[in-house]
């Protein structure tokens, strides 16, 4: 147990220093449930209302890919799961990757768990502070939702297996997290390998539901969804739950006794000692500095759009079948494949906008990182810094959704045999690049005006994702949801296209630039 | 000689800090100006302002004539600058980073990098992440050092240095001096300052309370005098300006103010003296002396102690290394 020494004093340090966040997760992830099963029991008051969105949303293969199995939708419980359940999984699961990721490796990389360690703190103290920290925070949610799903009146025991399977997702994702912060040096490529991990159960979860295939049991998100809250509920599938952390917390305490502080399990090899041409251009640093990490969202997103374009063509037999989901789906515009396909594509999107902030916000580590002033002591200039560094993020605001609508495209064109949807799905992934790019906008103009105050961006960003796929359901005011760049792009394919907006919204994100480099280039270094 | 830092009563405000309060510094062209203070004291905000890094609140400053803060680009064309915590990319090797900042100042010299990576024993293979402190610091000096700047600003360069690095980096900057280069040093290291600069500064608390050349800030100090004498030498310690007066039979240590140097040497012969070894004031006696943190000495009576203020805990640690 000595290598556990000060585990305490540590867990008391992370919740200090992460407590605003910690609220913020749990507040946030609970509350955004919880509104939208209050919103579920004003949209569907009569068991008739349940029963028409069992026959119509409720049994659709695409939301069923997006969503989850739908268990029990004809009552107000199940339909709240079905609606929010397998977003509020993916949340929680990534709060539990940032939180782990945070608190061990971001702080060996910064060198202070060196400080640390050098006191009387056993080896794994970091680690299960970290993993507690992560765990309470799941536990919190899945209490706070059980809790408040009894106080909209809806069934204890369906409340009490949602609020656990949520939480059971998070703290089997905090394991995979402690698991990747072993693999590597960097705190960022960690993170980035337990997205994967995040991405890829998606997905497997994804096909095994619409292909009512073995599939989900492969995925932490389908043990979860197995307990069926609501529709005669089970407990074992967490059973499951349990023994995966177990084992992910044991791979990660192995590791981490074979290796040393600080160090990853490939060691460093030694580098060029000259640099390449390309580096010494200012762009071509920025991309060298990012290849990486946008190289893996891109592969990321054409996976997951290929991944979910393959299950498009499903849609038209199912629909053909069914009239209430075809006056449903009418309702959103049209053709249900093109619809299931756009909503894809909106969230590839999305996606590709958390690629391009962190990339943006990279600008911001690196100044209070102290590496900008000896580049900026040389005879480049703020603006020209700033720019070259925009690169990046702004070309993969178009790169990364174009790879998703390729993703998507391809997967769908070799099930209907039909070429013309590559390019379609390309055009359609396109017109959510203004949008993108407000959002990255508005990042650099935090950095230039209220560099205290970048983290602020991940906010918007989050009420963007809350309000492109459930904004109507939590019943959020129209001019709320218009707030959001997404809200202003069409959902292509389907809906028609209207230039005035998507000039307004690439303008907006000229001026934000604009104005963020020229705040820039006034206010003092960090 | 033309003046190439031109700074008065400069200000500088975080918040409620203040951390530059009517700081003086003037540099003329090929001089080594070592800017002397202790940890805090203002040395790095300096800097920063002279990088147009940070913009004054109050005061006046010139870099070659021109506003740091309007023409940075132009003027770092003819800077090199070290900071003294030197981040370096994690996933970038020293090589690499090298020619980053060489190319930014529009190219480096090949063979004077290869020449300065021998000489400070720099494996430019290695990425920024495995580097040691002192490793980064040789990092950042290779960019500087082999640049064709003018003005060669350096942060308390030698930190994180050995001291046979250190006795490279002494040398190279001699030898950037020798080619009429001017470079500015920050530092709270009093030895290096002592070997490499013609001229100092002294900060503390934002504020300059000293400038000059060694030799204008020796002259208000005291010289250590230690003697042996045929005879005890009593009657020694009435002569003005004597102080700390130790003896022991013939055997005398004592310091003197240098104004009254030449009084106590005539009384010192009239014992007969067989062996006498006389100290210059080392810039450390100067430092503390304005720090008020000789250890252990009365220093009230110094001749520049210009300044009343009572020591800190940090300041005596810092003065004291």
């Amino acid at each position: 147990m000595s290598q556990l020494t000060g585990t305490t004093t540590i867990l008391r340090l992370n919740v200090r220093r992460d407590r605003v966040r910690l609220a913020l997760w749990v507040a946030g992830l609970a509350g955004l449930v919880l509104a939208t099963a209050s919103g579920i029991k004003e949209l569907y008051p009569t068991r008739a209302d349940l029963q028409a969105y069992a026959e119509t949303a409720g049994s659709s293969p695409a939301a069923i890919a997006l969503n989850g199995p739908a268990h029990a939708v004809d009552t107000t419980g199940g339909a709240a799961v079905f609606e929010v359940g397998g977003y509020a999984a993916v949340a929680v699961a990534l709060m539990s990757i940032l939180l782990v990721g945070r608190s061990t490796r971001a702080e060996e990389e910064s060198g202070r768990t060196e400080l640390l360690r050098a006191g009387i703190l056993g080896r794994h103290a970091g680690l299960a502070a970290a993993v507690v920290v992560a765990v309470g925070a799941n536990l919190l949610i899945g209490a706070v939702v059980a809790g408040g799903f009894v106080a909209l009146g809806l069934p204890t025991a369906g409340s009490l297996t949602f609020g656990a399977s949520l939480c059971a997702v998070g703290v089997v994702f905090a394991g995979v997290a402690s698991v990747t912060v072993q693999l590597t040096e960097h705190a960022r490529t960690a993170n980035a390998m337990a997205g994967a991990v995040v991405g890829v159960a998606y997905v497997v979860r994804a096909a095994g539901d619409v292909g009512e295939s073995g599939l989900s049991w492969l995925s932490p998100f389908g043990w979860a969804q197995a307990t069926r809250p609501f529709a005669s509920e089970r407990w074992w599938p967490l059973l499951l739950v349990v023994a995966a952390s177990g084992l992910l917390l044991t791979t990660a305490v192995v590791l981490q006794r074979r290796r040393d502080v600080g160090a990853g399990l490939v060691p460093q090899r030694p580098g060029p000692a000259r640099a390449a041409p390309g580096l010494l251009r200012q762009v071509g640093f920025s991309l060298r500095l990012q290849r990486g990490a946008l190289l893996g969202w891109t592969v990321g997103v054409f996976a997951g759009g290929a991944a979910f374009g393959s299950v498009g063509d499903e849609m038209d037999d199912i629909v053909a079948d069914s009239d209430g989901l075809q006056d449903w789906i009418g309702a959103y515009g049209g053709n249900p494949t093109d619809a299931f396909l756009a909503l894809t594509l909106l969230m590839l999107a999305l996606g590709a906008a958390g690629c391009t902030l962190t990339s943006a916000l990279r600008l911001s580590t690196e100044e209070s990182a102290g590496r900008v002033e000896p580049l900026l002591a040389t005879p480049v200039s703020r603006p020209r810094w700033m720019l070259s560094h925009l690169v990046a993020p702004l070309l993969a605001g178009v790169v990364v959704p174009l790879a998703g609508g390729l993703g998507v495209g391809v997967a769908y064109a070799t099930l209907t045999q039909d070429p013309a949807q590559v390019p379609r799905m390309l055009g359609a992934a396109l017109a959510h690049v203004p949008a993108v790019w407000a959002l990255t906008g508005l990042a650099v103009l935090l950095i230039g005006a209220v560099p205290r105050a970048v983290a602020l961006v991940w906010a918007v960003f989050g009420g963007c994702v809350v309000a492109a796929l459930l904004g109507s359901l939590i019943r959020l005011p129209d001019w709320v949801l218009e707030l959001s760049p997404f809200a202003h792009t069409p959902r292509l394919p389907g809906e028609s296209v209207q230039a005035a907006p998507l000039v307004l919204l690439t303008g907006l994100a000229v001026l934000t630039v604009a104005a963020g480099v020229a705040m820039f280039r006034r206010r003092d270094l960090r | 000689m033309p003046t190439v830092i031109d700074a008065t009563g400069l200000g500088k405000r975080f918040g409620r800090t203040r951390a530059l309060d009517g700081l003086d510094l003037h540099v003329d062209t090929g001089e080594v100006h070592g800017l002397l203070g202790p940890n805090g004291a203002g040395k790095s905000t300096t800097i920063r302002i002279l990088l147009g890094l940070l913009k004054a609140d109050a005061g006046a400053v010139t870099v070659f004539g021109r506003d740091p803060w309007a023409d940075a680009v132009d003027l770092h064309r003819r800077f090199a600058y070290v900071p003294g915590d030197v981040n370096l990319w994690p996933n970038l090797t020293g090589g690499e980073v090298i020619d980053l900042l060489g190319g930014l100042r529009g190219g480096i010299d090949s063979r004077r990098r290869a020449e300065l990576l021998k000489r400070f024993a720099l494996d430019p293979t290695k990425r920024g992440r495995t580097y040691s402190k002192g490793n980064r610091q040789k990092v950042a000096l290779v960019a500087a050092l082999a640049s064709d700047s003018e003005l060669l600003i350096l942060d308390e360069p030698t930190s994180g240095l050995d001291p046979l690095m250190e006795a490279v980096f002494t040398d190279c900057v001699a030898e950037a001096a020798a080619q009429g280069r001017t470079v500015l040093l920050s530092s709270h290291i009093l030895a290096e300052v002592e070997k490499l600069c013609d001229r100092v500064s002294i900060v503390r608390d934002g504020r300059t309370v000293q400038s000059g050349s060694l030799t204008e800030l020796r002259h208000l100090t005291r010289v250590t005098i230690e003697a042996s004498t045929h005879r005890p030498p009593a009657g020694l310690g009435t002569v003005p300006g004597v102080h700390d007066l130790t003896a022991d039979g013939t055997s005398v240590r004592f310091d003197v103010d240098g104004e009254h140097l030449d009084e106590a040497l005539r009384q010192l012969t009239s014992y007969g003296v067989q062996t006498l070894t006389s100290a210059p004031p080392s810039l450390e006696e100067l430092f503390m002396r304005h720090y008020d943190a000789a250890p252990g000495d009365d220093t009230t009576d110094s001749a520049i102690d210009h300044t009343a203020d009572t020591p800190t805990a940090d300041t005596t640690a810092d003065a004291t290394r």
